[in-house]
């Protein structure tokens, strides 16, 4: 089943063009769209849910165009990204109207099923306006549930969760994948999607800039070339101890420490305390010193 | 009945109106038309020229149109500001019954508002003459056109409050009553209008006939919600920040 197919879509506002010339299907499972802020990711999402037109090309939920179609929703739940919910409501209140919108037959056994999917029974006689971030994301989840839609969208659904509420969003999402349905969110931070398995989308400036097996990009980001800044009580010792190993591409001694080019990510990062260690240096400091996201995506990008 | 009101949009459009701060502004301009009724009527028991004036003059020029903006503006606008909407438009219900259920809401709370003040003020003024009851119907008419034209405002433009204040001020304000044949274009025009054919009155300053009034009305009405059911069904979130 293909669930949402996109070909050669464009969106552009004014002269700045958002998403440019993107062709993708997404069936069943997880997949993750990635990029950094202002990648287009939102505009993507947006239109796949239409709430956006595409300026050109065909994008097709379940066959049918999204646009000016609010029938999508039948097999379409969305969660937004913004936190706005009707907070004087109680999560109970907000996914049983949310199933009667949706014209359900039983509103009531929906919200029960939807609520007990996020693990929210305990809270959802409670106002949302009394909910922390997490669980306003798990009711969001549930009311876009209720209707037992086979496709899912998710706008950046780890957005301020701390490291708990991230992993349980994580499992909720691998399980409802594992029944048939088509998950797809979005993300801007690699290392928080490291859990999900499935396919990813990276997204830069507009454009596809890679696709494929979520292991394979993740292993190729992890064996990405790295810089990174170390301070130890030995410097000079510790750069000529690296630069023997095969992991280490280049080091040089600079003012505030040593800086190391590793080939490989995960090797280095193993080898270099019991490298230490065995030298008898201590080590003070280790900062990656190129970290930022558009490094990674640039890396992406380029291979 | 569900086709065309949805009452599900009905009670959250209504808790969600009540529940804000602004609910607090729907009553002041009511408290301040009966409070001004009571006064004028102890102070002038007998004279027969204010109560048309007034309750015409400030009645449909200010308090209708004023509860009718904050509370229009409120039931649709105010949730598009917050993206709250997007809970209802995720959803197969019909763009047309959201539009619709939130302008009924809104006729509502405006004649609970604004309406019934007027005739509780008329009664006051008054007591229960053709006055009253001719300022009454005609302020029915207000809490529909007016709200019809306001909801529309709120979903076309963010800015729903100003321009519906620049509307009132400039045009219901000023031109309709310098340029003559603009009060064919009124909505406080046409509501005077209804109720000048109950009330007979010429001090309520009503130009134009009952069929007249009606006909423009039910035009207005019918225009303006149709053009609010056309702006939500392309109903477009902002991307990131490009």
């Amino acid at each position: 089943m293909t669930a949402i197919e996109l070909r050669n879509v464009s969106r552009w506002y004014g002269n700045v063009v958002a998403v440019n010339d993107i062709s993708m299907t997404i069936g069943p499972g997880v997949t993750g769209l990635l990029g950094p802020n202002g990648a287009g990711k939102s505009t993507l999402l947006h239109m796949m849910a239409g709430f956006l037109e595409p300026s050109r090309g065909e994008l097709t939920v379940g066959g049918r165009p999204s646009w000016r179609n609010p029938e999508t929703f039948r097999i379409l739940g969305l969660v937004p990204e913004r936190d706005s919910v009707y907070s004087f409501l109680t999560g109970a209140d907000f996914v049983r109207a949310t199933a009667k919108l949706h014209g359900l037959a039983d509103p009531d056994a929906a919200m029960g099923r939807a609520i007990g999917i996020v693990e929210m029974a305990e809270a959802q006689d409670r106002k949302i306006a009394t909910y922390s971030k997490g669980m306003r994301q798990r009711i969001k989840v549930a009311a876009a549930l209720v209707h037992d839609p086979e496709v899912l969208l998710l706008d950046e659904p780890f957005n301020g969760m701390d490291p708990r509420q991230r992993l349980q969003m994580m499992d909720l999402l691998d399980g409802l994948a594992h029944q048939g349905r088509a998950i797809l969110f979005s993300s801007h931070i690699l290392e928080e999607v490291e859990r999900i398995s499935g396919t990813i989308q990276v997204i830069v400036g507009g454009r596809l800039a890679a696709s494929g097996d979520f292991r394979a990009i993740r292993r190729l980001m992890t064996s990405r070339p790295h810089v990174f800044l170390v301070r130890s009580s030995d410097d000079r010792r510790l750069g000529a101890a690296l630069i023997g190993r095969p992991a280490v591409n280049g080091v040089e001694l600079s003012p505030r420490g040593l800086q190391v080019r590793a080939a490989d990510y995960g090797a280095f990062t193993r080898e270099l305390a019991g490298l230490t260690r065995q030298e008898g240096i201590r080590l003070r400091e280790l900062l990656p010193a190129d970290e930022s996201l558009e490094s990674v995506f640039a890396y992406l990008i380029a291979s | 009945m569900s086709a065309v009101f949805n009452p599900v949009v009905m009670r959250i459009t209504f808790r969600a109106t009540m529940s804000r701060k602004r609910a607090l502004l729907f009553a002041i301009p009511a408290v301040i038309l009966i409070g001004i009724s009571g006064l004028l009527k102890a102070t002038q028991p007998t004279a027969t020229q204010w109560p048309p004036a007034f309750l015409g003059t400030f009645g449909f020029s200010v308090v209708l149109p004023l509860t009718a903006l904050i509370i229009g503006t409120s039931v649709l606008g105010a949730e598009i500001d917050d993206g709250s909407i997007i809970h209802l438009l995720a959803t197969p219900v019909r763009r047309s019954a959201v539009v619709f259920s939130k302008f009924a809401v809104a006729v509502v709370l405006t004649i609970t508002f604004a309406a019934v003040p007027e005739l509780l003020a008329g009664l006051i003024a008054t007591g229960p003459t053709k006055l009253t009851a001719g300022i009454f119907a005609g302020a029915l008419a207000a809490a529909v056109i007016y709200n019809a034209i306001f909801v529309m405002v709120s979903v076309l433009t963010t800015r729903a409050i100003a321009v519906g204040l620049l509307y009132l001020v400039v045009w219901e304000g000023l031109l309709v009553n310098l340029v003559s044949g603009a009060s064919e274009l009124s909505a406080g025009q046409y509501s005077l209008g209804i109720a000048n054919a109950i009330a007979h009155n010429s001090n309520l300053n009503a130009h134009l006939s009952l069929s007249t009034a009606v006909i423009l009305g039910v035009i207005v009405t019918a225009v303006t919600l149709a053009l609010a059911v056309r702006a939500l069904s392309a109903f477009s979130l902002k991307g990131e920040s490009v």
